[in-house]
């Protein structure tokens, strides 16, 4: 076990920290949230290789480890990214594990294209609110029958959200650009499904840890009753909780992104665990951060109204934790039986 | 960044549950739960004739020179599986404390039995006026010549009853500021002037009151500075920091997923119940979580560094998940969930129900979840003091 970063990941964690510290502040986060979409960082993003490194060097990219992108992702959340970093890589990754045609993944690769996936299988001909989908050219989706590649030019409408994310409901009626078949390609997109919820995951800590430490700021500075209101129980028992959930988040993430290589039996349950896990944490870290700003936290002048929206959002637009548990311990069940 | 422990683990691992299938005997465990004494000296002996005492201290010392986290894997295992573990543990604790700061005649007198096996120690710091804060202890220590008088009363004195010694906090200058009128000494408990009464608890684990009227310790027992307790109790503590977590609650999964696949006779049908799902979901996420945290410990103990702030996340988190978990099993079983292990008919052979009363304790010693927030909230997060 070693649980510090290796030399380049540090650096990688640097490199990004610095894109985002420029150009995911909050004002660009705010100016952003009418289309959860910021061009801008993302021609960052994509220009220095957030999209291509998801991909393994035989398909050009530079084949950063599961647990590379999730280090990415949790700068991703700590800065609140308005750009569909996660989705892009996940699908990337998906479609050159399908086979698609070599150009598109490059465009892809490059950024040119905006990749996501539907996270849920489609009902009456309709992907509902899916990730990214108001600013990607195209959508994965499993039926019952294929993975379909979707273009989206003309199949969506907006989805108005709490996060502020580009959500859309995609209609399915018009012939999909590619479609793959066979238990195969099924496999493949499980395994999208489960890197998306590890990166998730990461992003999610990355968020709630900032949002505490806007907590731990206020509540050090803020005075009440002639004391810092942080010197109160009631105020710092509850940040040390969220805390500690956050401790044990960061490490579930990390050790779900290091399972995909390291230990492939468990990577698919620690993915759905550390999602579950890192929601409730984060939920809970955005929740008491708002809380111990007291009618500031209600502003929307302040920022930690943006935490507190996206950590429930983040995870809410594919699942509550409750089912995913659900899903896990039906599958423990099924293994002892 | 790596998660893996390695394949030497899995052959420790693999060692520890083939010594557990020999020496951790159903009528062991049994005896232990009926009994309520954490300890038992058969299976201690046999710890230490494999070396799993000290298994982290040098070879030289009488050790096996193990890392952190080979000895963090023996302990999970041994935790895990249930065994009576209490009496060791303080009697480390108290081995760690000499082995940094013992006169050469204690390190003689007192580290090399209690490596060997022969001699245990109980901790005598709780009193019946004070707990968490431990530095307000009453009970007095005078000195006479060569030796101390001991008077006073030490509550929770786990132990005692199979002990040698009592490591005993005493105030030796009651005029000076409470931190540092204390003095730590190892008192012997098989004499005139100490008496030991057991209390009874809520998961029948049996700890005691010790009385002490004119018990004498002689100087050479005293540890530490007169009136320098409390740095001793400050060393004492760093060593309680990297303990297994999460053990106890993942045998109660265990038992859980048993009674589930089992065909419940009298209970709810288990199969296909979307709440007993996300329970035995949950559970096993937080088990993790515990197990991670506790192995973070270890880690940074590994590299040079002293877990603290890590130490108490780990010991507040798994804490606090089993009183959860046990709570919430017990309503997933229904009206059957509340049967004792005594009814042949306890779902999960009454498992759930001794965890739920088992759990609250866990919550309470060794720091209570408010000790170990505070502890988090001001070292860890730098959140002013009260
Ligand atoms: C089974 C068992 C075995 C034990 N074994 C031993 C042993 O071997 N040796 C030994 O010395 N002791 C032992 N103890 C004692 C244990 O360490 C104490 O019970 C514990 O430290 C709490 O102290 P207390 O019982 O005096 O409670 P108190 O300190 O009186 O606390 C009562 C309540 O007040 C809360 N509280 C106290 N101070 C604060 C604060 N500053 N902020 C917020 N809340 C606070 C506590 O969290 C608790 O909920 C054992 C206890 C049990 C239950």
């Amino acid at each position: 076990m070693d649980l510090n970063p290796s030399f380049e990941q540090r650096q990688l964690v640097e490199a990004f920290s610095t894109l985002y510290r420029g150009e995911s502040t909050t004002e660009r986060v705010r100016a952003a949230e009418a289309t959860g979409f910021d061009p801008g960082l993302w021609e960052a993003l994509a220009g220095a290789g957030g999209v291509e490194m998801a991909l393994p060097l035989r398909a050009g990219g530079s084949g950063a480890s599961l647990l590379d992108l999730a280090l990415v992702a949790e700068v991703h959340g700590r800065h609140l990214g308005s750009a569909p970093l996660v989705e892009a890589q996940v699908s990337a990754r998906l479609l050159e594990r399908l086979g698609g045609a070599a150009p598109v993944v490059a465009d892809v690769a490059a950024g040119r294209q905006i990749l996501t996936v539907a996270l849920a299988p489609p009902g009456s001909g309709t992907a509902r609110g899916v990730p990214a989908a108001m600013v990607a050219d195209a959508v994965l989706v499993l039926d019952d029958r294929c993975v379909a590649l979707v273009g989206l030019a003309d199949a969506r409408t907006p989805v108005h959200n709490l996060a502020a994310l580009p959500l859309a409901d995609v209609r399915l009626d018009a012939d999909p650009l590619a479609t793959f078949g066979g238990e195969e390609a099924r496999r493949s997109f499980a395994t999208a499904l489960d890197e998306w919820m590890a990166l998730t995951a990461s992003a999610l800590v990355g968020l709630g840890r900032r949002a505490l430490e806007l907590a731990v700021d206020y509540a050090t500075t803020r005075q009440a009753f002639g004391a810092p209101i942080g010197s109160f129980q009631a105020v710092a028992h509850r940040l040390a909780d969220a805390a500690t959930a956050l401790d044990g988040a960061t490490l579930l993430s990390r050790e779900a992104a290091w399972a995909s290589e390291g230990d492939p039996a468990r990577a698919s349950d620690l993915a759905a665990m550390a999602f579950a896990f890192a929601a409730e944490a984060a939920q809970v870290a955005g929740e008491w951060s708002l809380h111990v700003h007291g009618g500031y936290g209600f502003m929307l002048e302040y920022d930690v109204q943006l935490y507190f929206r996206r950590a429930k959002g983040w995870a809410a637009v594919y699942s509550d934790p409750g089912r995913v548990y659900a899903g896990l311990g039906a599958r423990a069940l099924a293994r002892r039986a | 960044m790596e998660f893996g422990l390695g394949g030497g683990h899995d052959a420790l691992v693999d060692d520890v549950r083939r010594f557990l299938g020999e020496h951790l005997t159903p009528e062991l465990l049994a005896r232990v739960r009926r009994g309520g004494t954490y300890h038992d000296w058969d299976f201690h002996r046999a710890l230490v004739a494999k070396g799993w005492m000290a298994p982290g201290w040098p070879v030289e010392l009488g050790g096996q020179g193990r890392p952190p986290l080979e000895v963090l894997a023996i302990a999970e295992e041994l935790q895990r599986a249930g065994a009576p573990m209490l009496g060791l543990g303080t009697t480390m604790l108290v081995a760690s404390v000499l082995r940094h700061l013992g006169t050469a005649a204690q390190k003689e007198a007192v580290v090399r039995p209690a490596l060997a096996g022969e001699i245990l120690i109980a901790l005598g710091f709780s009193e019946p006026e004070s707990g968490s804060d431990v530095a307000a202890a009453q009970t007095r220590a005078v000195r006479d010549g060569d030796e101390w008088v001991v008077n006073g009363q030490k509550m929770f004195t786990t132990n005692a009853h199979e002990a040698d010694y009592a490591f005993l906090l005493a105030r030796t200058d009651p005029t000076l500021p409470k931190h540092r009128g204390l003095t730590t000494f190892l008192v012997p408990l098989r004499q005139e002037g100490v008496e030991i009464r057991p209390i009874t608890t809520l998961s029948g684990e049996r700890t005691n009151i010790t009385f002490y009227a004119d018990a004498r310790v002689p100087d050479a027992l005293r540890i530490g500075e007169v009136n320098g307790g409390w740095e001793v109790m400050t060393v004492g503590l760093t060593y309680e920091r990297t303990s297994a977590a999460g053990g106890d609650s993942i045998r109660l999964l265990e038992a859980m997923e048993d009674w589930a696949v089992g065909g419940t006779p009298h209970g709810r049908s288990a199969d296909h119940d979307e709440r007993v799902h996300e329970a035995f979901g949950r559970a096993a996420t937080e088990n993790e979580v515990s197990v991670l945290l506790s192995r973070r410990s270890a880690w940074l103990d590994s590299i040079g560094e002293l877990p603290g702030v890590e130490g108490s996340m780990a010991k507040l988190f798994s804490s606090e998940a089993i009183t959860r978990q046990s709570a919430q099993f017990i309503d997933l079983l229904g009206p059957e969930g509340i049967r004792t292990e005594e009814d042949r008919g306890a779902p999960a052979r009454g498992e759930v129900e001794w965890a739920y009363r088992f759990a609250q304790g866990t919550t309470i010693y060794g720091g209570t979840s408010e000790i170990q927030r505070t502890i988090i909230a001001q070292r860890g997060l730098g959140l002013p003091r009260g």
